[in-house]
């Protein structure tokens, strides 16, 4: 057994993990917006993990590529796009936060759902 | 060496991931959440993608903790409720991590090259860039021509993520009766002498290397969606310095929002052209004589649309937010 080998994998399942957590026990909105950044950060790792090559480099090709070894593109190309549609989202999550706090006047999910029964 | 850093980074991340979920401060669990991002950044850079550190280190570390204190300033800072059926969700939880750990025994090993996502697609690409598209950067190859619709796709997502933040959040009166602004006193830190002093020195160089990044990402680690958040991070900060009328002078609304749009529209116009020319959408061979040449046109003017799109719509969701708070 190689430890090592896989340490990147459970670092992969905790952070998932812990995010989802704040997902969902945590009451406070922006707490559980954290929560699903930190969730989306870990399958950004996941991926990223996998396409790195032992003995690799960056795949920018300069010059002659033989006997060069480059780490697999995909899962990066995949990735660089997911971070800036992540934010863009979180910004959507944001607002409607801020919308929330305007109306009810608290971002605590129990406390908005009171007043919503009321 | 390298392994005994990324076990470093990757503990490091663990902790504050742990930290923001269980400090009931937002205003803390923000900034470690700017701490987590860079971290992110620099175990991405480890594992060779320069690409993807460069879009985690400004969006993640830079806009991202801008976005969330911005908001913040419009919330309460501290947590007052309990979490939630805390024992039932700690059980859950505690599967869950156990079972995926189980089952990441059955994972190849890290870095391993026999590994099967390595045997797919990923051996073609590294042949046919260089025959089709010809540029040393395969990220960018991939990214904006092999799966241009994919990019496409993604363009699209930011700039209706966008528009809804500004639904959401814009107070302005509808254009044609439009009221002048109320004039508003010049905020930031103006009064703050080497905050104002260091980023003025700083601003022009972090637009210049947003540039740099947006051209360059044929030949080196760059691209549009970099370039964007790079360039937005600068203006922001400008914006915080200068206090954001003045940003907004420089660039107005009317602006921003044509810059979001209009890279959107110049993507999927050079998407059109290629089916005017002949090919099929998306398809930049036709749109010159030599094929690769075409490529290169093509990739340059859809990495243009998709750094116009991201800067301009991550610079409305700011003045959004930060317009919010004043009133």
């Amino acid at each position: 057994m190689d430890p090592l080998g896989i340490y990147h994998y459970w670092a992969f399942a905790i952070i998932l993990m812990v995010g989802f957590y704040a997902v969902v026990a945590k009451l406070n909105l922006v707490k559980k917006l954290l929560g699903l950044s930190l969730f989306q950060a870990a399958v950004f790792l996941l991926y990223i993990t996998m396409g790195k090559v032992e003995g690799g480099t960056a795949p920018i090709i300069n010059g002659d590529p033989t006997g060069q070894l480059f780490s697999n593109p995909l899962p990066q190309v995949l990735i660089l796009t997911a971070i800036v549609v992540g934010i863009s989202t979180t910004a959507l999550g944001l607002a409607i936060v801020v919308r929330i706090r305007e109306e009810f006047g608290t971002i605590e999910e129990d406390k908005v759902r009171e007043l919503e029964r009321q | 060496m390298t392994v005994i850093f990324s076990v470093f980074l990757l503990t490091f991340l663990m902790v504050t991931a742990i930290a923001i979920v269980r400090t009931a401060n937002l205003f803390v669990a923000v900034m470690l959440s700017g701490i987590f991002s860079l971290l992110l950044a620099a175990n991405f850079f480890l594992l060779d993608a320069a690409d993807v550190a460069l879009t985690e280190a400004a969006v993640g570390a830079g806009i991202s903790t801008v976005l969330f204190l911005s908001a913040l300033a419009m919330l309460d800072e501290r947590e007052t409720s309990a979490s939630h059926n805390r024992t039932i969700a700690l059980i859950v939880v505690a599967v869950i991590t156990l079972a995926v750990i189980y089952a990441t025994f059955d994972q190849p090993r890290f870095a391993d090259p026999m590994a099967p996502v390595h045997q797919h697609v990923a051996p073609w690409y590294f042949e046919t860039t260089r025959e089709l598209i010809d540029i040393p950067n395969v990220v960018t190859a991939v990214l904006a021509s092999f799966r241009g619709y994919d990019t496409l796709g993604e363009v699209f997502v930011v700039l209706t993520a966008g528009i809804g933040v500004l639904f959401l959040l814009d107070k302005r009166v509808p254009t044609g009766r439009r009221e002048r602004e109320p004039q508003m006193e010049p905020g930031g830190l103006r009064h703050y002498l080497i905050p104002r002093v260091v980023g003025r020195l700083l601003i022009p160089f972090i637009v210049l290397f947003g540039l740099y990044v947006q051209f360059h990402g044929d030949f080196g680690p760059g691209g549009g969606f970099q370039a964007g958040a790079i360039v937005a991070a600068g203006v922001i900060l400008f914006a915080l310095l200068e206090g954001e009328n003045r940003a907004l002078e420089v660039l107005p609304r009317g602006v921003l929002t044509g810059l979001a749009a209009g890279g959107a529209l110049l993507y999927g116009a050079v998407g059109v052209a290629g089916i005017v020319m002949g090919g099929n959408f998306l398809d930049y061979s036709v749109l010159s004589d030599d094929p690769v040449v075409g490529q290169h046109m093509g990739i340059l003017l859809i990495e243009a649309g998709v750094g116009m799109t991201v800067t301009g719509t991550l610079l409305s969701i700011f003045h959004a937010f930060a317009a919010r708070g004043r009133f």
